[in-house]
């Protein structure tokens, strides 16, 4: 069944970035139509899970050009400062903006809202809503956005193509989930706002729904994506179900201990152990550098070995209950609700997790992509202002920034397109038959979801993990090109189409392999450490030759294609990155 | 081969059972709490009966109290007198959920709300009582 | 312990079937797994066709709920092992209509958010560069409770009036609505008054007050409901008293 529907503006993505982007259209042009496709429900995207806080300068004793510098630094001078610059100004009003629209953000006695300290930040600058951030930022987007007659919703559609047409993104074609309609919808401006792509990799904080879709949306139509190689890693997170173990446990005194109940970050430059924790040595050290210490400890063979793999030992017994239940009772409860372990008499099982991934489509400092019509926002989108390693408390933040600013700049630029023509529909009944020949209809593939998943999991992690060298990349991209042969031989238990959730996972395993791709080419390509990339066969940061960003696109035969863009600096020279917190 | 239907049904209906109240003790609990009302009424009625009948005069009364040695009406005074207690404990206990009291910022814990309910039917039940049997 | 345990779960595909069913699948039982590790060991690894929402595996997105041995509960949150030896019986959401399997059609909850205008309503508003309304942490916490709400709609199942009448407003909308009626910074509370005291709105509200037994997040919907059964009808004495009174 096909059916096709026209908006003005289309919002893929209905997280943070997307519903910020919708109530901008809506503002910017009250009488444009705002669509928003989300693959779940939008209170349901992966916003809610954030939990430290956002980023904006209110601080008398702050400034601009301070949190541009600890942004710049933070992101080993790979962030384009421009951007930057344009973000940090943006990001206490957009910040207070949604305090306006009801943002329950902590106070201080005097009314006014509350700033907390955050690592990698020098000055105070963190807005936070208890512990709950991001869960408050989204919830409030969501409901404001039912105050505006102009966004229309398709909750539960899944956009597996974009519509192209003389060059130029017309729509997308979606599935209906519940029905398996295919409905194409025909936008003079589309935005992409569907977020990273953790679960490319097995260990990770991300939701199930964090599968890189529309990153491979955008690269299967030929926009290129950027700074794919660095990918953010948590030093403690639950190994089975990847739920971060916040700093705060480290920083009231918890240990990391090995096999032997070592404290091994002293054999790492990380300080001498102190019974008291003290800040930026040991287990306050920089996330990064604990992150490595695990993979050097793994390779010692002093690791712990888990039913779920590696972990090290986070050790929170000294501290005893009233302390934790006083200072941290929020792991404790974690633990115990979502691992059955209580961590006041058992050790907590932990290892580094893939937390947030620094690349995606390429913008410029409007959130359009090269592509005419296409814009993209949010963590989906790099602008850059991670650059190679991203600051907490920065991303959600970004979120509404380039969210607002993508949405104003699709408005404009949909406000003078012409619509486009019911023709479009035939790309859709390609999609439909396409859809039908490889899944629906299929039999006798013999391929299992699941196994390919796996694989690729174990792949990302083994080759373009916490260090990568020229050859494990290599293997890896051999066995992604071998996983993408054997993904054509899938075969689906669940032929239906009321609310098929295994086609929905085959095709967003599809678009993990993609991004897996692009992840493994860029990281071959960029022959020097920074940030979030580790070479061990190229342990120093080269300004000479790689103070840029690594673009790949897939060319016409289906090749990834590696290149480089300048990276723009305005005030800030590349210095030293200095190991603070 | 999959077929679509014009019109996806929009969903099963579990039909909601007339005994519903019985599958849960929460809501076993609150269907008594309902009931125990009709036994609240029941006192109510009695004891305008037994205003009535004072008022008619001493036959009247002798009559009421006839009525009241009925084991049958003993056997349904008891089970009020069980609902009639259980309505108010229900009752007072709930009250500190539909109040939100707030002294200083703070809310005020529920046993400050429900606990003079119950300090106040002791004292006001205990002065009946003395009224009734020395006044 | 076991090495296994039962898991029985209810099928249904309204293209195959009139009415649902329930299958037995045998599946580990670990003690850290939860009911939805077990369904997704499920569709894994045995029968990819089952159906069911999941997202964020840690209780804030609300995608899991689900009916497990008759209970309202966020499938995320709950131990196999508090069940064992089983078996464990996973259904879908009561008092929702079943589209597939696990899965319900939750539309009616968000037609019933948008009508209680779950926004800031001001008369005047300022520009962000003007700074925030000020707010104390006292004023903070009067609401702060109710804008936990994660959408779960463990309430909802719970509720024997939603199951009975489905025109009800229910637990968490009304919850909603009272957040924002409770935030200092709102000016709106007479724009819900007639939405919420509506017959479906409080009124439909008996107090079984299953709903803040089951909530995973303690948000007290049935404390709200009452709560603002007192405000409103201190609305309409205030009506009846001051009939040209303003808002």
């Amino acid at each position: 069944m096909l059916d096709i529907s026209s908006t003005d503006v289309l919002l893929i993505g209905g997280g943070g970035a997307g519903l910020r982007a919708a109530i901008a259209v809506a503002e910017t042009n009250p009488n444009l139509t705002v669509a928003v496709v989300s693959k779940v429900y939008p209170m349901r995207s992966h916003t809610v899970s954030a939990e430290g806080g956002a980023a904006g300068v209110i601080r008398p004793d702050d400034s601009f050009d301070e949190h541009a510098y600890d942004t710049i630094s933070g992101g080993d001078w790979l962030p384009d400062q421009d951007a930057v610059e344009m973000f940090v100004k943006e990001a206490p009003l957009e910040l207070m903006r949604l305090e306006h629209w009801g943002c329950p953000w902590n106070r201080e006695p005097d009314g006014h809202v509350a700033v907390r300290p955050f690592g990698g930040m020098k000055k105070e600058r963190t807005w936070f809503a208890a512990d709950k951030t991001g869960f408050h930022m989204l919830h409030t987007l969501f409901q404001t956005s039912l105050k505006y007659n102009a966004v229309q919703r398709y909750d539960e559609y899944y956009a597996t193509k974009l519509l192209i047409e003389d060059g130029q993104v017309q729509g997308c074609v979606a599935i209906e989930i519940s029905s398996g309609k295919i409905q194409a919808i025909a936008a003079r401006a589309v935005i992409l706002c569907t977020g990273g792509a953790g679960r490319v990799f097995p260990f990770t904080t991300n939701a199930a729904i964090k599968t890189g879709d529309g990153m491979a949306l955008a690269y299967r139509a030929g926009a290129p994506l950027k700074d794919m190689e660095f990918v953010q890693y948590h030093p403690t997170g639950l190994p089975f179900t990847g739920i971060l173990i916040t700093e705060a446990a480290r920083a009231e005194g918890g240990y990391l201990i090995n096999k032997d109940g070592y404290r091994y970050l002293q054999d790492y430059s990380l300080g001498k152990p102190q019974p008291e924790p003290v800040l930026r040595t040991m287990e306050l050290g920089p996330r990064d550098r604990l992150s490595q210490a695990f993979v050097k400890e793994y390779e010692k063979g002093r690791t712990i070995d888990g039913p779920y793999g590696a972990v090290v030992h986070l050790d929170l017994r000294h501290l005893g209950e009233k302390k934790i239940n006083a200072k941290i009772p929020f792991v404790r409860e974690l633990c115990l609700k979502y691992e059955n372990l209580d961590p006041v008499k058992e050790l907590i099982p932990v290892r580094p997790v893939i937390h947030y991934v620094m690349g995606g489509i390429h913008t410029d400092i409007n959130g359009a992509t090269p592509f005419k019509g296409l814009y993209a926002a949010g963590e989906a989108a790099c602008v850059s202002i991670n650059g190679a390693n991203r600051l907490g408390s920065n991303s959600l933040t970004e979120c509404l920034v380039f969210g607002a600013k993508a949405g104003r700049d699709a408005a404009e630029f949909a406000s003078v397109q012409k619509m486009p023509g019911r023709h479009l529909l035939a790309q859709a009944a390609d999609e439909e038959t396409r859809l039908d020949d490889q899944f629906l209809n299929k039999t006798g593939g013999r391929e299992r979801i699941a196994t390919i998943r796996e694989e690729m999991q174990k792949t990302m992690e083994q080759s373009a993990g916490i260090y990568r060298s020229g050859e494990s990349l290599e293997r890896g991209a051999n066995k992604l090109r071998e996983l993408q042969e054997r993904f054509l031989d899938v075969g689906l238990d669940d032929h239906s189409r009321t609310f098929n959730t295994e086609l929905v996972a085959a095709l967003e395993l599809g678009s993990m392999l993609d991004v897996a791709e692009a992840m493994i080419q860029c990281a071959l390509h960029r022959t020097e450490s920074r940030g979030a990339h580790q070479r061990t066969d190229f342990p120093a940061r080269d300004d000479q030759n790689f103070l840029a960003h690594s673009v790949v696109a897939r060319q016409e035969d289906g090749v990834p294609q590696v290149s480089y863009l300048p990276v723009t600096i305005t005030r800030w020279p590349p210095a030293e990155r200095v190991y603070g917190k | 081969m999959a077929t679509y239907t014009s019109y996806p049904p929009k969903g099963y209906r579990v039909r909601m059972s007339t005994y519903w109240w019985l599958g849960r003790w929460p809501y076993l609990k609150f269907i008594l709490r309902e009931i125990s009302s009709v036994f609240v009424a029941w006192f109510v009625i009695e004891t305008l009966l037994q205003i009535n009948a004072l008022i008619d005069g001493p036959e009247a009364w002798l009559e009421m109290q006839d009525f009241f040695t009925n084991p049958i009406v003993i056997a349904l005074n008891v089970i009020s007198l069980f609902f009639v207690v259980f309505h108010a404990i229900t009752w007072f206990n709930l009250a500190p959920k539909a109040m939100a009291v707030r002294v200083g910022g703070k809310r005020v814990p529920g046993i400050l709300i429900a606990g003079p309910q119950y300090v106040a039917w002791v004292i006001v039940s205990a002065a009946v009582a003395w009224l009734l049997l020395h006044g | 312990m076991a090495e296994q345990i039962a898991l029985e779960v209810t099928r249904f595909s309204p293209e195959r079937d009139k009415t649902p069913s329930i299958q037995s699948f045998d599946v580990p039982l670990r003690k850290e797994w939860v009911v939805l590790d077990a369904l997704n060991y499920v569709k894994d690894k045995v029968d990819g066709s089952l159906s069911f929402r999941w997202s964020c595996r840690m209780g804030v997105c609300g995608s899991c709920g689900m009916m497990v041995n008759g209970e309202p509960k966020l499938t995320c949150a709950t131990f196999l092992t508090d069940y064992a030896p089983g078996p464990v019986r996973v259904e879908p959401l009561k008092n929702f209509p079943v589209r597939r399997d696990l899965i319900v059609e939750i539309t009616d909850f968000l037609e019933k958010l948008s009508k209680v205008k779950p926004w800031l309503i001001r008369d005047k508003e300022k520009a962000p560069s003007e700074g925030e309304y000020l707010q104390s942490p006292e004023q903070l916490e009067t609401f702060r409770q109710y804008s936990m709400c994660i959408n779960c709609l463990l309430c909802y199942a719970a509720c024997p009036v939603y199951g009975l009448d489905p025109l009800f407003a229910g637990p968490a909308a009304l919850a909603l609505a009272q957040r924002y009626n409770m935030d200092s910074r709102d000016e709106g509370k007479s724009e819900r008054l007639d939405i919420l005291s509506q017959h479906d709105g409080i009124w439909g509200c008996t107090f079984v007050g299953d709903c803040t037994q089951v909530c995973p997040k303690h948000v007290d919907p049935a404390g709200a409901i009452q709560q603002y059964k007192l405000t409103a009808t201190q609305e309409w004495v205030k009506s009846l008293l001051m009939p040209w009174g303003g808002k």
